[in-house]
């Protein structure tokens, strides 16, 4: 699971894989908001899942964006059918 | 220069079906967004809009020629008929040479495409309706509104996003000033309210799915709207000639590019807009006492666009009302700065400053006068309308009452 959002994650900041750390955030690897939308974006096409999210208020939808691992982690909570913390 | 006066003004949107349920309802403080109704509706993300109700196009187009009539095409046709009759017109007052068109839109015959797409690809048709390209074209309802009138002149659609009617209304305050046309309907159309118009939207993520905020602490995106707005631009001297009706003068125009992000606003580009249009009027900021922001009410926009207006006006922006009028309109894109230049016609005519209605928090970013949640009664000399575009692409209208 982390591998696979790893290399979502890499391929949208346009790095190595094995440059990203589960500790590292997003700012760190330059991804701004389209790119924070791609990434988002491709996480729910390869997963099938839904991820709440409005770029307006990014930390009002119960989606941890704090780091790549915490982003595994929410994605490991959707794919397993566990609500976030509120419905964007 | 010629002095350019609007004479008529007509609209269709969420909150009425014309010009004067539009001013009331801005002065009433009322919201014309709801749940969206149509077609596969269930399934959107984003549930609500300000969907234009209660209009029955057999009313307004006989059968024949409706064929031909996407809804963005339909709402431009009869607020340029509103316009023309508020006008005093029954036909063009001069020349059909001497007059044009400019009408601005972002999707064009977005409705058409929807529908045709989802005929090939969704119900496996092998065939779409033969009108389907004059119906989606962009510049169809440009082509209408000259074929309903017999305009001759110049006449072309602009489509920069959510800055369309305020460049189409700027361009034809430049060209009927210059002398290049001696009056020009000018305005903005769009819907974009279906389907698959707004699935583009909800990919981007920056739609609210409960309500347009506009630079409230609590906002979160923007709400879509549809409808048309259409002006009758005439020389001062000619309208003054004809007894013609006098809305507003429009006093200056300014244009600017960001070139900077495709999505994200500049308080520079938006700055540049504001500033050129009160040099173009020659107007100080202490003058103006209204202006109709851009106020999406994206975290973005309603930010950047009061650091600009505070750049611009500096101590003045302390005493200016400003509001933004798509919390009750919604968000027409293409058509937006066309209604929302109604709210600057009902400062100056009527003295009603409509609110930013649905404010419920300040945020120190956006720290003006919003004018929250009702309307205020105030004279006002001079006003702005902005409109700063996806694509960092500005427009801003300078008007004032004539003197």
């Amino acid at each position: 699971m982390q591998d696979r959002i790893l290399d979502i994650i890499a391929r949208e900041a346009l790095r190595d894989p094995s440059e990203l750390t589960p500790e590292m955030t997003l700012e760190e690897l330059g991804l701004d908001s389209l790119g924070l939308v791609e990434v988002i974006f491709a996480i729910e096409e390869s997963f099938g899942i839904s991820v709440p999210f409005n770029a307006n208020a990014p930390d009002a939808s119960g989606f941890d964006l704090s780091s790549i691992g915490a982003v595994a982690r929410a994605v490991e909570r959707l794919v397993m059918g566990q609500p976030t913390a509120q419905v964007a | 220069m010629r002095r350019v006066v609007i004479t008529g003004a007509g609209t269709i949107n969420a909150l009425a079906l014309d010009v004067a349920g539009t001013y009331a309802a801005m002065r009433d403080g009322r919201s014309g967004i709801g749940p969206l109704e149509f077609p596969d509706a269930d399934r959107l993300l984003i549930g609500i809009g300000g969907q234009v109700r209660g209009f029955d196009p057999a009313a307004h187009f006989e059968g024949s020629k409706r064929a031909l009539y996407d809804p963005f095409t339909q709402f431009a046709l009869v607020a340029a008929r509103e316009a023309m009759a508020s006008a005093g017109l029954e036909a063009l007052p001069g020349a059909a040479e001497r007059w044009g068109c400019i009408m601005g839109t972002a999707g064009g015959g977005n409705a058409t495409v929807n529908e045709a797409f989802r005929a090939v690809f969704a119900e496996g048709r092998n065939r779409v309706h033969p009108f389907t390209v004059p119906r989606l074209m962009p510049n169809a309802a440009c082509s209408h509104i000259a074929m309903d009138w017999g305009i001759f002149g110049p006449s072309f659609t602009v489509s920069t996003a959510c800055a369309s009617s305020n460049h189409a209304i700027g361009l034809a305050f430049q060209m009927v000033r210059s002398g290049m046309v001696d009056g020009m309907l000018a305005g903005g159309s769009e819907s974009m309210l279906n389907f698959g118009g707004l699935k583009a939207w909800e990919g981007l993520r920056v739609m609210s799915p409960d309500g347009c905020r506009p630079f409230s602490r609590t906002r979160n995106g923007m709400v879509q709207g549809e409808g048309a707005g259409v002006f009758v631009l005439e020389t001062l001297e000619a309208a003054q000639a004809r007894g013609a009706p006098i809305l507003a003068e429009i006093r200056g125009f300014a244009m600017s590019s960001d070139a900077g992000d495709i999505v994200m606003p500049s308080v520079d580009g938006a700055a540049r807009a504001i500033r050129g249009a009160l040099d173009d009027a020659g107007l100080a900021p202490d003058q103006i006492g209204y202006i109709n922001a851009h106020g999406t009410g994206t975290a973005a926009n309603d930010r950047i666009e009061s650091l600009a207006i505070r750049q611009v006006l500096g101590s003045a922006a302390d005493r200016v009302m400003v509001s933004a009028t798509k919390a009750m309109h919604g968000h027409l894109i293409g058509g937006t700065g066309a209604v929302e230049l109604l709210a600057c016609l009902l400062a100056l005519n009527e003295s009603i400053i409509a609110p930013t209605i649905n404010f419920d928090e300040p945020d120190p970013d956006c720290d003006l006068d919003i004018v929250p949640n009702v309307a205020r009664r105030a004279e006002v000399e001079a006003v702005l309308s902005n409109a700063f575009a996806f694509g960092g692409l500005n427009a801003v209208l300078a008007l004032s009452s004539v003197k």
